[in-house]
């Protein structure tokens, strides 16, 4: 028992859907059915929704933290639900589907593997589905589920469930992620959630959890790609490491071993990796997205907000930057405007050169005519930085391709930034 | 598994270390609450990994509401004398003496909700701009929806209902001068997780986390351990039980669970068998639905 704990791995996974989709039903369903709703959390539940006058236990306040949350009976921010499985541990980003509440879905999916949308049988495709997964892609998660749900209200017809499959795999062409996959659930009564349908015998694919615990995401960082941002530098100043200066950080991409040929950037000076250490251990290779240290042959000058690449594979060195901005500020987002910019680990000012266009994302239409970018609007922007970075593209790499956008008179974060 | 990939426990520790040491890099004068729970003392273990071979370059803060079991303390000092730590204690009796806060009166008083003041103040003296605590998400309701990087105002509170998004692993801490931030660098992490770790790295816990024979009563159905602090009721009776501790907080509010597990795989097994969580048994947290929101709004940690 213990041991097989100590293999598991870790999916981190997004939902998205609207108040009457079943997403809540869903990941009640999820954490009941895989015994991680324990007895005084379901207990506080049984209470709160009898005093709400409500017939059946309301598994959506599992999910609903926050005081106003239960008084307007509305998900406002983005919660995070953890469960486990044998083979796998999980963690929910829950957020809300609203169109005003794009911002939350945007920071639910930006650590997510996969993400599940939530299809009602009955509606098919409608636009929220299309905005829920631009943003899915976007953001670039690898793998989207689509779950056709409420197949109890249309009979369990195989039929249904192919019409609306196919309009998906059409609309879905049009996405960027490669691993898109089709379930017909009821997450009200459980099926194919957890347990397989007795009602849909014509369905043989695996269940939700099934796919969810197999699906495989150990390719899901890049490992090809090497960028270790320097976050800390480390001098112990300790008679026993007198000379001893290590560079810590977490992997953004790649694996560098020992003896490795590196370049530093920006100086452009060229060492080996000497050691990379893991508190006292010392490791052979390191890759995405481990935290460790390293110390290298010769003496430079390095500190953070510096990068260590291979020297043959570096990253570009831009300070004009285009990108797809998530706007969340409370004011429109100001062309020639000038904010501060947070990249790996790195912090630089920057103009707004120019709004080149905004998505609708309901449509996924270009308007080149309302530049007006809004909270929750979403926009293909131009910034110029005051000093360069070192960036990658965001489809390449999720942790060098990505940044966020703060407002210098309020300090609040008020966009991210896709690199393209 | 690929060769390259990272199991559950190490993904977990590689963001809780990056998140401890960008609290470094964005912080002049950090701090580490530091209970005496295991919580805690994963995050000191996490700290001690982050800054290695250089010391751990921040102090721990044990607020300290004076009605704590001897066997915490004993631990606490044990562990500051062999890692090398600095800790400040922030006394709940000296608030109260000094007249700042009021002890609350009654079977049912604690010195639980005291510590807020105690530790703003504390927060105040020192001129912490970034306190970090092992509040985990999963532990309840109001801290699934915290932040990593948590923003306090020049009062100490939290605005739930206006957090800054946060994004990928981009933490943005910027402030102005009087406010502060928490940090929580293993709030991904469940129950679960923490005993896993525990076990994996070896890592020192107090004794009370153990079965061990103990003087208890029971009170609303949940398992108090009779102490000098303690006062009981003429029908509570006190027994001799066989118990430990799930949580570690102010004896006052903790509960025990009657248990025969001695060891870390016993106690692993027991968790994953409960179908009652960890804070089942906090007093504090049964006070409203609300309870952890409204204290957390405040300042709580």
């Amino acid at each position: 028992m213990s041991n097989q704990y100590l293999n598991m791995d870790l999916l981190r996974f997004t939902t998205a859907g609207s108040v009457d989709d079943g997403k809540s039903t869903l990941i009640g369903r999820l954490l009941y059915d895989s015994k991680s709703i324990f007895e005084d959390q379901m207990e506080a539940i049984e209470i709160a929704s009898l005093n709400k006058g409500e017939e059946k236990v309301n598994l959506a306040l599992l999910t609903d933290g926050l005081r106003a949350e239960r008084e307007q009976g509305i998900t406002i921010d983005v919660a995070y639900r953890y469960f486990a499985t044998p083979k796998r541990k999980f963690i929910i980003a829950d957020t809300p589907g609203h169109v005003q509440y794009t911002r939350n879905m945007v920071t639910g999916a930006s650590t997510a593997n996969l993400a599940i949308i939530l299809v009602d049988a009955r509606k098919g495709i409608v636009e929220q589905t299309k905005r829920h997964s631009f943003i899915a892609s976007l953001l670039g998660i690898p793998h989207i589920i689509y779950c056709i749900n409420k197949m109890d209200l249309v009979n369990y017809e195989e039929e249904v469930f192919e019409k609306t499959k196919k309009e998906l795999v059409g609309f879905s062409s049009k996405l960027t992620t490669k691993d898109i996959r089709f379930l017909p659930i009821s997450a009200l009564d459980g099926d194919n959630v957890v347990n397989r349908s007795k009602f849909m015998d014509w369905y043989e694919g695996s269940t939700l959890l099934h796919t969810l615990e197999n699906i495989h995401i150990a390719s899901d960082h890049n490992l090809i790609d090497c960028r270790f941002p320097v976050q800390h530098v480390i001098r112990p100043q300790k008679e026993e490491f007198h000379d001893f200066r290590g560079y810590s950080g977490r992997i953004a991409g790649g694996v560098f071993k020992k003896n490795d040929e590196v370049v530093l950037l920006p100086s452009g000076f060229q060492s080996k990796i000497k050691s990379i250490l893991n508190f006292e251990k010392e490791l052979e290779e390191a890759y995405a997205p481990m935290s460790v240290t390293m110390t290298l042959e010769d003496d430079l000058d390095v500190s953070r907000g510096d990068m260590i690449v291979r020297v043959k594979n570096q990253p570009e060195i831009l300070q004009d930057i285009e990108m797809m901005v998530c706007w969340m500020g409370e004011k429109p987002l100001l062309t020639k405007g000038k904010y501060t910019i947070k990249h790996t680990t790195k912090n630089v000012r920057c103009v707004v050169k120019e709004i080149l266009y905004k998505v609708n994302i309901n449509t996924l239409h270009r308007d080149t005519e309302d530049k007006i970018v809004n909270c929750n609007d979403i926009a293909r922007i131009a910034i110029r930085v005051t000093k360069p970075l070192f960036v990658d593209k965001y489809n390449d790499n999720r942790t060098t391709g990505s940044l966020i956008i703060i407002d210098e008179s309020t300090n609040n974060t008020v966009g991210a930034g896709m690199i393209i | 598994m690929n060769k390259y990939h990272l199991t559950h426990l190490k993904e977990l520790e590689a963001e809780s270390i990056f998140i401890i040491r960008e609290v470094v890099a964005q912080f002049e004068n950090p701090v580490l609450l530091f209970s005496g729970g295991k919580d805690s003392i994963v995050c000191h273990h996490l700290a001690r990994k982050a800054f290695y071979p250089a010391n751990v370059p921040f102090p721990l803060m044990h607020v300290d509401t004076g009605h704590n079991f001897d066997e915490l303390y004993k631990f606490r000092d044990q562990l500051v004398k062999e890692t090398n730590a600095k800790l400040i204690i922030a006394s709940v009796q000296k608030s109260i003496d000094e007249g700042k806060v009021k002890e609350e009166k009654g079977i049912n008083s604690s010195r639980n909700k005291l510590q807020t003041t105690t530790l703003l103040d504390a927060i105040e003296d020192h001129q912490f701009d970034c306190a970090m605590g092992g509040a985990r998400r999963d532990e309840e309701k109001a801290r699934a929806k915290e932040r990593f990087f948590s923003h306090r105002d020049d009062f100490g509170q939290w605005d739930p209902k206006n957090q800054r998004p946060e994004l990928w692993n981009l933490f943005n801490g910027k402030k102005n001068f009087g406010e502060h931030f928490r940090a929580f660098p293993i709030s991904n992490w469940t129950e679960m997780d923490i005993w896993q770790y525990i076990l994996q790295e070896k890592i020192k816990i107090p004794s009370l986390y153990f079965s061990h024979q103990r003087d208890c009563f029971t009170r609303n159905g949940v398992v108090m351990a009779k102490t000098s602090f303690t006062e009981t009721k003429p029908e509570e009776e006190i027994t001799n039980m066989q118990v430990r501790f799930r949580t570690i907080g102010d004896a006052t509010c903790t509960g025990a669970t009657i248990s025969n597990a001695d060891n870390l795989e016993k106690i692993i097994d027991e968790v994953t068998s409960s179908r009652i969580t960890e804070r089942g048994g906090r007093a504090d947290d049964k006070r409203s639905e609300a309870a952890m929101e409204d204290r957390k709004k405040e300042g709580y940690f």
